[in-house]
Formats: C-alpha cells, structure tokens, sequence
C-alpha cells in the first residue's frame, strides 16, 4: 500500500529533516503528495483512456449495434437506426434461411481449420524443439531460420504463398506435376475444395514457429540431471521424450493451445490476402463472413450481432478449457 | 543425455530436413522471383532464374507509389511505437511500484484485450472515428492519425507485461535509496528504471513496429490512396491484365527485410517476453 510506503520514507527520513522550518517542510509535503495513493492512477490513464477508446468503447457500442436495424444510410448517426430487438440474433442463428446457413457453415469450417492448425502447428512445434534439443553444430542456425515465418509480415508470406499455389505458374504444381509427376495437369488451390487445405498449411506456416519458440523454452527450464539420472536407469530416448519431456512441458501446452486456438479461430488476415477480399465457400472463415456482411452488403447490425456472438463463444470456450485443464491437473 | 537410438537419430533427422524445407521453400521462392523478368515468372515456374535481373527492385517504385506507401508505414508504425512505449512505461511503473485497487482487474482487461477479434470493434470504431471528425475536425479517418491511435494500443499487453516483469528485477533497495535523497515518481522513473530497462524497452519497441508494420485489417478500412501503408499497398501489384510478382516478391523483400533482420537479431530479448509468462 501506498500509506506503508509514506510511512517507510519517513521512517527513513534522515534526522532533521522533519523539525525543520517551514521553508524546509513545505517541499517536503510536496514530495510526500507525489508518493500518495492516487500517483499510480495518473500513471495509468494514458493506457486507461486508450484502451477505452480503442477496445472497450467500440466494443460495447458493437453490442449496441447489435440490436439496431443498420445500414450504410444510418451510419452517420447510428444511433438514431430503428430498434431491431433480437430480430438481428434470430436471423442468423436461424439456419433453414440462407444468412444463418452461411454462418453456421463458417462456423464449421472454422472449427475445422482451428482444431487442424492448432494440432499441426504443436505437433510441429513439439517435433522441431525436441529435435533441436540433441543437436550441437548449427543449432543456433536453425533456430533462427525457423523464426523467419514469425517475424515476417503477414502481408508478405501469405502473398509469396498465394503466388506459389497459382495454377499456371506457381511453385506448388510445378513440383507436383512437373517435377514428381504426381498430378495430371495443374490443380487449383486458390478456389474450390483445395482452398480450405492451402488455407491450412499457410496458417501452419506461421503458427508453428510460435508453437516451437514456447516449446523450445519449456524444454530449457527441464533439468539436464533428470535425463541423466533416468538415462542411468536405462531409459532410451522414446522413453524419455514420453516420461519426461512431454509431462514437463504440459504447463506450457496448456496455455500455448488455448493461445493458439483463439488466434487461429478469429484469424482475418491470412484468408484476406491468400484470396483477396472474396474467400472461396470451402474457406469462408467466420472472420470474413463478419467482414462480408458488414462491409460488403452492408448489413452493419447483423455484422455487429455476429461479432458479438464470436466474442462469446470464445471466452466460453476460454473458460471451459481452463476449467477442464485445472481439474486434470 | 543418453547416446541416441538409431530410430530416434532418423526420426530427428527427418523432422528437421522437413521443416527447413517447408520454412525455406517460400523463402527461396520469394527471392529467386524478385530476380526474374516479368516474362520467365509467367512462362511456367522454375526454380533457377536463368536471366537474373534486378530490374524488379528499380521497376517496383513506379508500377504502384510503393515509395509513398514505405513513408506512411515508416511514419505510422514509429509513431505508434514511440507513443505506445512511453504509455506501456508510465502503467507497468504503476503496476509494478504501487499495491492500488484495481491493479489486478487493470492488468486482466488489458491481456483480455488481446482475444478480442479485429472484426468485432473495427466498425465501431470506424464509426467512432467518424464522431469525432465531425465533433472536433480531427481526421481520424482516413489518415495516420487514426491507424496511429488504433495501432497504439494493439502492442500494450505485450508491452506492459514484459516491462513489468522487468520493473519487478530492478532491485527496491534503489527505489528506496533515490526517495531518502528526495527523488520524487517521475525522477525516480526516469533516473533509476529507465534507464536500467534499456535493453527491455529495445526488444518492446520492436515488438510494437512490428504489429504496426504487418497490420492488414484496420489499413485496410482506415487509409486511402493517399495515406494506404505498405501492408495493403502491396497488393496493388495486381493490375487487370497482369499481376507483376517478381516486383511483388521484390517489393515483399525489400519491405520486409529490414524488421525481420531486427527480429532476429534481438530475438532473446523479444522473445524471452513472450515465452517467459507460459513457462512460469
């Protein structure tokens, strides 16, 4: 507390200085009102007012919005558009009518893409660090040519990757049918069905080195002596990747999927830049629909409703996962 | 360690060829166009450029004003970082040198922050900045200033827990030392923390140019032709008959390299950050 604090100055204060005269003791008081409770507020209201500008305000006026009937010819006083209740919730959670058909089959394919890019990216992660782990020569090297996709800027990697799966003059079926001879003519996979997968292995691309840098420094915290001593008990490497290694860095997978999981849920950005602007069905994220709908058929109150049911889901699936990994552990 | 078995030397072996492969193919592919004339990138894909030429990195700077996208990403995302440390500063020195009620709910909302998804407040927020156009006169939309404001505040919870948990090292025993000498909370902060966190505040500021740098979304909504940063300006590459990918890739290098290099360079600093609040 503040008060302790004062109280620890004065305590410390060198003799003298309190009895002193009153030319002396009004700095003094001065300086005491700096250390008092309300310091660390002013401290903090740059950040405070930010974040209510930036996030907290536009999010509750999301969900205002959310239950008006907005379009394009209100935006300018939105909040003058006719109430609209529930009306917004029930047209899209109504999945025989085509809104709520499209959400709900973004919804499945984000889930889908979710489920597979988290695994991937772990087991990646897990794959690389491990493999690392035993290596002298070039570790360093290594290490630091698989962070290249983390530090890259997404608009960068995703477009290199949208010009390796062009049809006609791409890198992906040129080694495919060209160099392998395992297709017949080239393949699409910017639209159609192929699209959900090329979706896929470019998110994997940036995600898994994150994956791998937490798992990289879990291993670090791992004792050398517990390798050793249940090397000395005869377990081989398998045994001890199983016994030790994997238990030891379960902390970290906890909080790096559920880390992974939410980002990779709500990504944007990845699917806008590989398709640009219009993602094919196969991988229409719910993200993008969001955008769709509010940007491009200008439906901002459905938009906003959508928006805020994703926010909902996640934190519930946040707190269903935490509580289902406390109890285990 | 225990030497290794065969099958695990293989196993290890195989992960790591497969994963520089993947990481690499992109790389590989991304440099060797840049180098390519426009007519061997459309005539099939090869890997080797047969006729090198850096003719892409001259022809980039005219097909789209790719130079006047590079000074608004440079101008936005230094502003951003600048303004954005400075405000992370001044909260993890309250969090970190004073017990005040709503410390704990403080430090929650700004990491709660951080599962919101860009969709859900991008429009508000756009509406918001049309507001306060209209109130005030401030641009907002449409300029800088407000991709500025709205990047600020994306590097916060990142910034904020690492220079907090820094804070936290620096020993009291100075705090305590500069107060007896009648050091009052700025002096302290800037005469004692700071200048003890540079290295911190290096790998923080990185952190933050490079969110601003990438950022796709809110460039998208919130520029126009004239103020569009490089992260949306890049796609401008593809005209209606063609799309110019060596200048792409070109122009993709060139706008990346110089942040990917600081990454690396500072990566133990950057990423002891991000990894040391999971491995705790």
């Amino acid at each position: 507390m503040s008060t302790s604090t004062e109280r620890g100055r004065a305590g410390a204060a060198p003799p003298g200085a309190g009895p002193a005269g009153p030319a002396r003791r009004k700095p003094d008081s001065a300086r005491r009102t700096a250390w008092r409770r309300r310091t660390p507020y002013l401290f903090l209201i740059p950040a405070l007012l930010l974040e209510l500008f930036v996030h907290f305000g536009p999010m509750l006026a999301g969900v205002v919005m959310s239950v008006l009937k907005l379009t394009q010819y209100q935006l300018a006083r939105w909040w003058e558009a006719p109430w609209a209740g529930l009306d917004n919730y029930q047209v899209m959670l109504d999945v025989d009518q085509p809104t709520g058909a499209s959400l709900l089959h973004s919804f499945l394919v984000t889930t889908g893409f979710t489920v597979i890019v988290v695994a991937v990216s772990w087991g990646l992660g897990v794959a690389g660090a491990i493999s690392l782990q035993r290596m002298r020569a070039g570790r360093g090297t290594l290490r630091t040519l698989f962070l290249v996709p983390y530090a890259l800027p997404v608009f960068a990697a995703v477009i290199t990757w949208r010009f390796l799966l062009q049809r006609d003059n791409g890198m992906l079926n040129h080694v495919l049918s060209d160099q392998l001879g395992l297709l017949d003519g080239n393949a699409f996979y910017l639209i159609g069905g192929n699209s959900f997968w090329s979706l896929c292995v470019v998110t994997i691309w940036r995600e898994w080195p994150f994956a791998f840098l937490m798992i990289m420094a879990a291993l670090q915290s791992i004792p050398d002596d517990v390798y050793e001593a249940s090397g000395m008990d005869g377990a081989g490497p398998w045994r001890q990747l199983r016994s030790i290694t994997l238990p030891m860095i379960a902390p970290v997978n906890q909080v790096l999927i559920l880390v992974l999981a939410l980002r990779t849920f709500r990504d944007f950005e990845t699917p806008y830049v590989l398709f640009g602007g219009s993602a094919p069905d196969a991988a229409r994220l719910i993200s993008v629909e969001i955008y769709q709908n509010s940007f491009q058929t200008f439906n901002f109150g459905l938009g906003s409703a959508m928006s805020v049911l994703l926010l909902v889901f996640l934190m519930l699936l946040t707190g269903v996962y935490l509580t289902a990994t406390r109890r285990r552990a | 360690m225990m030497p290794e078995t065969p099958g695990y030397r293989i196993f290890r072996r195989t992960t790591l060829v497969v994963l520089t492969v993947f990481v690499c193919a992109p790389l590989v592919v991304m440099v060797t166009t840049a180098v390519k004339p426009l007519s061997q990138v459309q005539s099939g894909f090869r890997w080797i450029p047969t006729e090198p030429t850096l003719r892409p990195f001259v022809d980039m700077w005219s097909t789209v004003p790719l130079a006047r996208y590079f000074v608004n990403s440079v101008v936005v995302a230094a502003v951003a970082t600048v303004l954005s440390v400075s405000v992370a500063v001044l909260a993890a020195y309250a969090v970190s040198r004073w017990q005040f009620r709503g410390r704990e709910s403080f430090r929650l909302a700004v990491l709660s922050t951080q599962m919101f998804p860009g969709v859900l407040f991008l429009l508000p927020l756009f509406l918001l900045f049309v507001m306060v156009d209209r109130a005030t006169g401030l641009e907002l939309v449409g300029s800088r200033t407000g991709l500025v404001v709205t990047y600020l505040t994306f590097a916060l919870p990142y910034a904020i827990w690492m220079l907090v948990s820094y804070f936290e090292t620096i020993p009291r025993d100075l705090d305590d030392a500069a107060k007896v000498d009648g050091c009052g909370p700025v002096r302290l902060l800037f005469t004692v923390l700071l200048p003890a966190a540079r290295p911190v505040i290096v790998a923080v500021s990185i952190f933050s140019f490079m969110l601003a740098w990438g950022e796709v979304l809110f460039a998208s909504v919130l520029t126009d032709e004239q103020t569009r940063t490089v992260s949306v300006g890049l796609q401008s590459y593809a005209g209606e008959a063609n799309v110019y990918w060596n200048q792409v890739m070109a122009a993709s290098l060139v706008v990346s390299a110089p942040i990917v290099l600081a990454f690396l360079l500072l990566q133990r600093h950057i990423t002891s950050g991000l990894t040391a609040g999971a491995v705790k």
